[in-house]
């Protein structure tokens, strides 16, 4: 494996930016490595090798030119999950129902790595409309987790998590529903954030829920995340939900942070995450990632977070309800797939596309939407679970009187093998139980290595919570993490991924 | 399925067995620049589909962003219908499938209107005073258009194929909405009318929309219900839609009143539905008929945070409403000394924002009225147009009185000079000046003109002599054709009976 893809994000930074390697050298690597490993990963849909190198080239002339890089990521690759609109490829969200949609605008994510000069290598896969937590709801089959290629990398956004832990990209993108980037960077050994909700543009992020849905950078380094992180954080007025406060300060915080000193910091245990339905690998490796927090001075206090418990049954009402609603556009009027079937009506037609486009999660939840959104059930399940919401802030509240980030697994149990939940939504649905409370309530919470599990060496995440707005705490306390953990274990556990060599 | 044959009671029966109930839901497109959610301009009849972006056409990863102007401009809609202004609320889906909605859900507004609990008097024909009150009025955005072609009625069903035009979609609407209108009687058709009339007026005057019914920038959605004559609860309503001028939304709730009458006095039951009114036949026909009742699973639309007025500004916007249309036709008619009568011709010209924008240009009330009313007036009816669409303006008309009253033209000439500011040749000053209509007020050509007409027709000339004062008519005639009509008729007369003296 070229020692080039292996690098991360900063580290090419460098090298291009001093002029000792060209972003098109770079892009060409990874470029080659995705031919040499997707066809077994299946992390891209589509990509973009003309596009990326001559993004490259442009870096590269600028800056032989003696510009100034345009961002401090300027010629890094990066991969982009395919449910943020890109004029130059499709955008399928992982359905049938876009297939070949090529939308007519650039979302302001992509607008924005544009603009900071990042390379776009290509659209990765996900479950269909980021609903699932195996990526085996898309309707292109499912990505494949590096670590164990019978094994699923999570989701929504496994082919972003995937394309980071088997060297494809340095950087991806992902969405964050209920832990579309927490989980899958939890079953893949790397690291992903959910900003704050609003701390990023959801312009041109196709919608799963409008209230929980948030964009974030995924890498293998807290420090690539965060240098990730700040090309796309900002207001932008085209997102009314969209936060018009300064960007936190993550870059600095996590180099403050890597000095690996957190005396005087509090760390609260979320009580209600731990205990049955919790692997063993998982709690050991959890139950280390405290040591270690506790060894860099940080000082650990339990916090009880009862309304927790209400969070995925609360959630599944919700997140439907909207879904059933952002979804009815796909009705093959406009664009997408369109299923005619000698159908003699326009509502015909709407029906036998969407019967022939949606897959089975997708229709799963339109279905659980539009009867909780039904008058005379309106109140008994969509107000009661905004009411739940509201306790669960609460309770975020209450805690971070007591500490200043909140810690948990990020999810349950390792990555698990292909096809054994697919047919079993609620097992499914478990997998999010710790990561839903920060899309509930808005707050901020990302997934950071903390080792592998005993019994089966899969890797495990540990989730660090912390208020909205309060992501320079957080990104701090997993930097110091990240630092001490690799000084234990001997190096990132990214290096431990099992080769993936082809054959020459 | 009923068609345009439904049975009718005669309305003095109607009224005699039953008490009619209206609710009247008004949609006002707003004139903003730009739509409620998008940059997209609004300008109507522009090529289909080339006013639209990902955000109004609803295409995936597209988010809304409220337009201010467009909240101000509720906010004072809803400030001259005596309404509260809430200090928060909030947009909702309003979720259902169809081709022309590009999302397949409107943004609306549902339990959280803007402005709540308004009344609005109206002045009915005999000048009697009816108060509606206003349920509500909120924001939302229009549909786009479908046009069906190929069936035989130009609605969906059996139409070969569809075209949709988006252009409209997201422009700006706002909903008034009434509480149900009782205590009528008879009059019912007339409230309906006058509401919808004073309502236009007010919106007018607000600056906020055009208010063209015939575009659709005023549409009118008639709820009709029949109660029999002594009960206390409401019946069974129809929503009649397609409303589109004021004579039809009177002959609609009109019609609708004889149609249930005559369902229920046969025993029937009046069936909830929506109806549209045919403008050729004055009947109502039923919509489509749904198998089940229409679900619009509303909740809080999740990509816009909740409106918060600010008092202040609410205050500020308050104070800045210009004169109530009523109120300024009590003032007009003391200050002009109008009758009644002469009040109400002018309001039903629609000449009343003309004539005061033309006294305001400087001329005097009188004459101002004299042209609107009159030579305008008759020229609209002409045209076949409103009053306000002829090509001349207020100011146009004030700058001819003022040439009258200089006496650089006579009445004979000013209306030349009103039919070319018409015809599209300039303005009255540019008028004069090409046709050469300016005042001849040199006497010593008028003599000549004179001396030759009397030279000309010697029988009047000792007719007048003879004392028939009259006959110089024909003399003065002659002098103003050779004149080009350009001379004093008055200042012609009197050179006439000289010289005739002489
Ligand atoms: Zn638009």
């Amino acid at each position: 494996m070229n020692e080039l893809v292996r690098s991360t994000a900063s580290e090419l930074a460098a090298l291009i930016h001093s002029g000792e390697v060209s972003s098109a050298e770079v892009t060409r690597m990874h470029l080659e490595r995705i031919a040499a490993v997707d066809p077994e990963i299946h992390a891209f849909l589509h990509v973009a090798g003309d596009a990326a190198l001559s993004t490259a080239a442009e870096v590269d002339a600028a800056l032989a030119a003696g510009e100034q890089p345009r961002s401090p990521l300027a010629g890094v690759p990066l991969a982009l999950k395919d449910v943020f609109t890109t004029v130059d490829m499709p955008t399928t969200c992982g359905s049938k129902i876009l297939d070949g949609w090529q939308p007519p605008y650039d979302a302001t994510v992509t607008a924005r790595l544009r603009a900071a000069g990042v390379v776009i290598l290509g659209k990765t896969n996900m479950d269909e409309f980021a609903m699932g937590s195996s990526t085996e709801h898309s309707a292109f089959g499912p990505t494949r987790n590096p670590w164990d290629t019978r094994r699923v990398p999570g989701g929504s956004g496994g082919g972003s998590a995937a394309s980071l832990a088997a060297f494809e990209a340095p950087l991806a993108m992902g969405t964050d529903t209920g832990g579309s980037i927490r989980q899958p960077a939890a079953l893949t050994g790397t690291v992903g954030v959910k900003p704050t909700y609003g701390g990023v543009s959801r312009y041109g992020l196709v919608a799963c829920a409008s209230s929980l849905d948030q964009a974030g950078p995924c890498a293998r380094t807290v420090l690539d995340a965060a240098l990730l992180h700040e090309v796309l954080a900002g207001h932008d007025p085209l997102d009314s939900t969209s936060i018009d406060e300064p960007v936190p300060a993550v870059v600095d915080a996590v180099r403050r942070g890597a000095q690996g000193d957190l005396r005087g910091l509090r760390v609260g245990m979320v009580k209600e995450f731990a205990g049955d339905g919790y692997q063993p690998g998982v709690q050991g490796a959890y139950r280390a990632a405290l040591d270690q927090l506790s060894a860099l001075g940080a000082e650990l206090v339990e916090v009880s977070c009862p309304h927790f418990d209400y969070a995925l049954a609360a959630y599944y009402l919700i997140l439907p309800s909207e879904v059933s609603s952002n979804l009815a556009r796909f009705d093959g009027m406009r664009y997408g797939l369109r299923v005619d079937n000698g159908a003699a009506t326009a509502e015909e037609v709407m029906a036998a596309t969407r019967e022939a486009g949606f897959g089975a999660e997708a229709k799963r939840r339109i279905m659980l939407g539009t009867y909780a959104l039904s008058s005379g059930y309106y109140e008994a399940y969509y107000g009661q679970a905004q009411k739940v919401r509201t306790l669960i802030s609460r309770d975020f509240t209450a805690a971070f009187t007591k500490a200043d980030v909140l810690v948990s697994p990020t999810a349950p149990t390792t990555a698990f093998p292909i096809g054994e939940k697919v047919d079993d939504p609620l097992a499914m649905y478990l997998n999010d139980l710790c990561t839903i409370p920060a899309n509930m309530a808005g707050n901020t919470a990302m997934s950071v290595p903390a080792g592998l599990a005993e019994e089966d060496g899969l890797p495990v995440g540990l989730q660090i919570m912390a208020p909205a707005l309060g992501e320079a705490v957080m990104y701090r306390v997993a930097a110091a993490f990240e630092a001490a953990r690799d000084a234990a274990e001997g190096g990132p556990l990214f290096r431990r991924v099992p080769g993936l060599e082809v054959p020459a | 399925m009923t068609t345009a044959t439904d049975a009718l009671m005669p309305y003095d029966e109607v009224l005699e067995r039953f008490d009619p109930v209206l609710g009247l839901e008004v949609h006002v497109e707003l004139g903003t620049a730009t739509k409620m959610f998008c940059g997209c301009p609004t300008a109507f009849g522009a090529p289909p589909n080339t006013q639209v972006c990902p955000t109004c056409l609803g295409l995936p990863g597209s988010l809304p962003v409220v337009n201010g102007v467009a909240v101000e401009s509720a906010v004072r809609i809803g400030l001259a219908l005596n309404c509260t202004i809430v200090d928060w609320c909030r947009f909702a889906r309003k979720n259902y499938f169809y081709p022309d909605i590009p999302k397949n859900f409107q943004i609306s507004q549902y339990d959280e209107p803007i402005a709540v609990d308004g009344r609005f008097d109206i002045e009915l024909e005999d000048g009697a005073t009816f108060r509606v009150r206003i349920e509500r009025a909120h924001m939302e955005e229009d549909t786009g258009k479908s046009l069906h072609v190929g069936g035989s009625t130009g609605r969906i069903h059996g139409a070969e194929y569809s075209l949709l035009d988006y252009n409209r979609a997201g422009v700006p609407l706002i909903e008034i909405v009434t509480k149900p209108i009782t205590g009528t009687g008879a009059r019912a058709p007339e409230v309906a009318r006058v509401y919808v009339a004073a309502l236009r007026d007010v919106l007018r005057g607000l600056g906020v929309s055009d208010v063209r019914m015939d575009q659709g920038s005023l549409r009118c959605d008639a709820n009709v219900s029949l109660m029999p004559k002594g009960a206390t609860e409401f019946g069974t309503r129809t929503e009649t839609k397609n409303v589109n001028s004021l004579r039809s939304v009177e002959r609609a709730v009109r019609h609708e009143m004889q149609r249930q009458a005559a369902v229920l006095a046969a025993g029937g039951t009046v069936v909830q539905e929506t109806r549209h009114f045919d403008e050729n036949t004055g009947f109502t026909r039923p919509g489509r008929v749904k198998e089940t009742a229409e679900d619009y699973r509303y909740f809080p639309e999740p990509d816009l945070v909740p409106v918060a007025p600010d008092t202040e500004w609410v205050i500020g916007l308050r104070k800045a409403l210009p004169e109530p249309p009523a109120e300024r036709r009590r003032r007009v008619q003391t200050d002009w000394d109008l009758s009644d009568l002469e009040l109400r011709d002018m309001v039903n010209a629609g000449a009343l924002d003309l004539i005061t924008a033309t006294v305001d240009a400087g001329a005097p009330a009188a004459q101002a009225r004299s042209w609107w009313m009159s030579y305008l007036s008759q020229e609209a009816n002409t045209r076949g147009i409103e009053l306000a669409e002829l090509p001349i303006t207020p100011v146009e008309v004030a700058r001819v009185v003022a040439l009258v009253a200089e006496g650089g033209l006579t009445n004979n000439l000013a209306r030349q000079v009103v039919d070319g500011v018409l015809a599209g040749e300039g303005t009255p000053d540019e008028v004069v000046e090409s046709r050469g209509l300016a005042v001849v007020s040199d006497d010593s050509s008028l003599v000549a003109a004179v001396d030759e007409a009397l030279a000309a027709q010697p029988d009047v000339v000792e007719k007048v002599r003879g004392g028939k004062v009259a006959a110089a008519g024909a003399i003065v005639g002659a002098v103003m054709k050779a004149t080009g009509g350009k001379a004093d008729a008055k200042r012609v007369r009197e050179l006439v009976l000289e010289r005739c003296a002489q």
